[in-house]
């Protein structure tokens, strides 16, 4: 780091420029980290410390949010809940001093376990015909092959309402709407231009001269293919599937406009979540933290790949 | 792995059928679930359908709901929303990422972690996001009015970010803003690292101040990857839906009804499917043109 131990170039900028550049970014960086620190906060916070001005900072950590994400709740009256014994877990023991009892589960894991199941099956999908496709672009001669690839690309310039209203018309013929196929399907055509664009640049950088060698020992194109070109690269098709995987478990238009149940994922589902007397923050807020994980850790994994997963590897860092 | 028999079949396989084996099953798909809409929404475009009412049967209309749509001005109005969103988002954004990654070109000590900080918000679903800004907007209770409030001494109850007609559209671009600087910042930092040290050395020898060397060098290398950066924002943010979807619906009144907030309305609430396709493939078009145009000055200035 010290300029004493490094050759110092001309362009370098001095330690003055670089420390006021430093500061400028990192009051950037908290400012932009507050909303999301703020929601993890509530998610942790009792309703009325949730909602008390001036804004608390300072406040008893609470589970309740998570308890009120987890389960509905009954109404009951005091005698009736005296009578009941002692209170069944943690959260009910919580409802109970809101005078209220655990009904049952609310429906916020089988949305996200939608979104699990969505989010994973299209990015396998995605992946591996986007892999396929990128390798032909890549090693054949395709006839129309630039057209090919803008036609893919130009799929994504679509606004998806526009293609909403007959995906909904044509789900309902086949008997797919509201379903998981259904949407696996849908995203994974969403995704797939993506995959393509990026996986060709991977395979792109990957020597034609391995396969060849492979191919003069007695493999066939397609065991070379498998056998040289995949292993080659696995770190791409990770990237990608990073990529698609994210896309898909953030989808919001196409999932509440297609889905009203049985396949609904937890995007549009996160913000109805009504409690008595309006929106249940703490609550919105546990939901919102829980489904940032994976987002945030994936996030830090794929640091070096996002540019290219951003611009359709247009890009190359 | 691959079965004899399977082998021997593909053994015998030219290059040319594996590379349509390769290739046809993701061109079958885009086919069916992009291209087979596309031309379904074109046909509707062209009748009275209603995806409520499919018994009734279907008239063909001709152009009626394009020239209806075209001389509308509520349509118009919802074009000129859209046109503002995208222009102050665009402008905004670009400014502030390319400022950021400008700075953290720079090298300072711990850049990479806090680089890491800043692309999170871009990584985020944009409901999630859309909803707990609402939370942080509430006029009693949001972090936001607070804050701005002890900025300014004003009560923090007295103004409402999203249901007051002249905030609304801000709110939405704060988000905006928020969550696709960094993506900017991302392409803009691709740029800066792209030039060459020897051209700022060269300036340097030649004794060109600091200020010449960000106009005649950086700015100009950098401009292709600055104008890609905002193709991408353009054409996302024309399409913008799921932000002003929950965090104004298109409201209050229709300040901040968007294009797509419309086409939704017309194709989900009052289910006039006909309609709402001509208007779907008016959007259509105008973003492809658009993007087509602004592509080939791009290539200009990339083959400068």
């Amino acid at each position: 780091m010290t300029s004493a131990t490094t050759a110092h170039s001309i362009v370098e900028p001095s330690a003055t420029t670089r420390r006021f550049a430093g500061s400028l970014v990192v009051l950037y960086a908290i400012i932009t980290m507050i909303p999301l620190v703020w929601i993890m906060l509530t998610a942790f916070k009792s309703p009325d410390d949730a909602i008390s001005y001036p804004p608390k900072v300072m406040f008893k950590p609470s589970l309740e949010g998570f308890c009120n994400l987890f389960t509905t709740r009954s109404r009951q009256t005091p005698e009736f809940i005296r009578s009941l014994g002692p209170p069944q877990g943690l959260c009910d023991s919580i409802a109970r001093d809101r005078n209220m009892v655990v009904a049952g589960p609310s429906n916020y894991v089988p949305r996200f376990i939608n979104s699990l199941i969505i989010a994973f099956g299209s990015t396998v999908l995605a992946v591996a015909l986007g892999t396929l496709s990128a390798y032909g672009f890549s090693r054949f001669r395709v006839p129309l092959k630039d057209d090919l690839l803008f036609f893919i690309l130009s799929t994504r310039m679509m606004p998806p309402i526009a293609v909403a209203i007959p995906i909904y018309l044509m789900y309902r013929t086949i008997g797919l709407s509201d379903t998981r196929l259904g949407m696996i399907l849908l995203y994974t055509s969403v995704n797939v231009s993506l995959a393509v664009w990026l996986l060709k640049g991977f395979i792109d950088e990957i020597p034609r001269e391995y396969e060849e060698a492979a191919m003069v020992d007695g493999y066939t194109r397609f065991q070379a293919f498998v056998k040289v070109v995949l292993p080659q690269a696995t770190t791409g098709i990770a990237a990608t599937a990073i990529f698609c995987l994210i896309f898909a478990w953030n989808e919001y238009a196409f999932a509440v406009l297609l889905t009203s149940g049985n396949a609904q994922t937890a995007p549009p589902f996160i913000p109805i979540i009504i409690g008595e007397g309006g929106q249940d923050w703490p609550a919105v807020a546990a939901g919102t933290t829980l489904f940032l994980v994976p987002i945030v850790v994936f996030t830090v994994l794929l640091r070096r790949h996002l540019l290219r997963g951003i611009t359709f590897g247009a890009v190359r860092k | 792995m691959v079965r004899p028999g399977a082998a021997r079949r593909i053994r015998g396989l030219s290059d040319r059928t594996l590379a349509w084996l390769f290739i046809t099953p993701t061109i079958v798909l885009l086919l069916a679930i992009n291209i087979f809409p596309l031309l379904w929404t074109i046909y509707l475009s062209f009748t009275n359908y209603r995806a409520n009412r499919a018994n009734v049967p279907t008239i063909w209309l001709g152009a009626d709901w394009y020239q209806s749509i075209l001389t509308d001005p509520d349509i118009w109005a919802a074009m000129q929303v859209t046109a503002h969103f995208v222009i102050w988002t665009v402008v905004i954004e670009t400014v502030l990422g390319f400022g950021l990654a400008y700075l953290i070109d720079k090298k300072f000590r711990g850049h990479g972690l806090w680089t890491t900080i800043i692309l999170l918000p871009m990584m985020l679903s944009p409901a999630v996001v859309g909803n707990f800004w609402t939370f942080l907007y509430q006029p009693q209770i949001g972090l936001f009015n607070y804050v701005v409030a002890f900025f300014t001494g004003r009560d923090a109850s007295s103004f409402q970010m999203l249901g007051d007609v002249t905030l609304s559209p801000w709110a939405i671009v704060i988000v905006d803003a928020w969550m696709w600087t960094p993506y900017v910042m991302l392409i803009c930092l691709a740029g800066l690292r792209s030039i060459p040290d020897y051209i700022y050395e060269a300036a340097e020898v030649d004794r060109a101040s600091k200020w010449r060397q960000f106009w005649s060098i950086t700015l100009p290398m950098a401009l292709p990857f600055i104008m890609l950066a905002v193709l991408f924002r353009g054409i996302e943010n024309f399409k913008m839906f799921d932000m002003v979807n929950l965090l104004t619906g298109g409201g209050p009144g229709s300040t901040t009804e968007v294009a797509s907030i419309t086409l939704k309305r017309a194709a989900f609430e009052s289910w006039r499917t006909g309609y709402s396709s001509a208007f779907a493939i008016i959007l259509f078009v105008t973003v492809f043109g658009l993007a087509n145009i602004y592509v080939k000055a791009l290539n200009k200035v990339k083959s400068r």
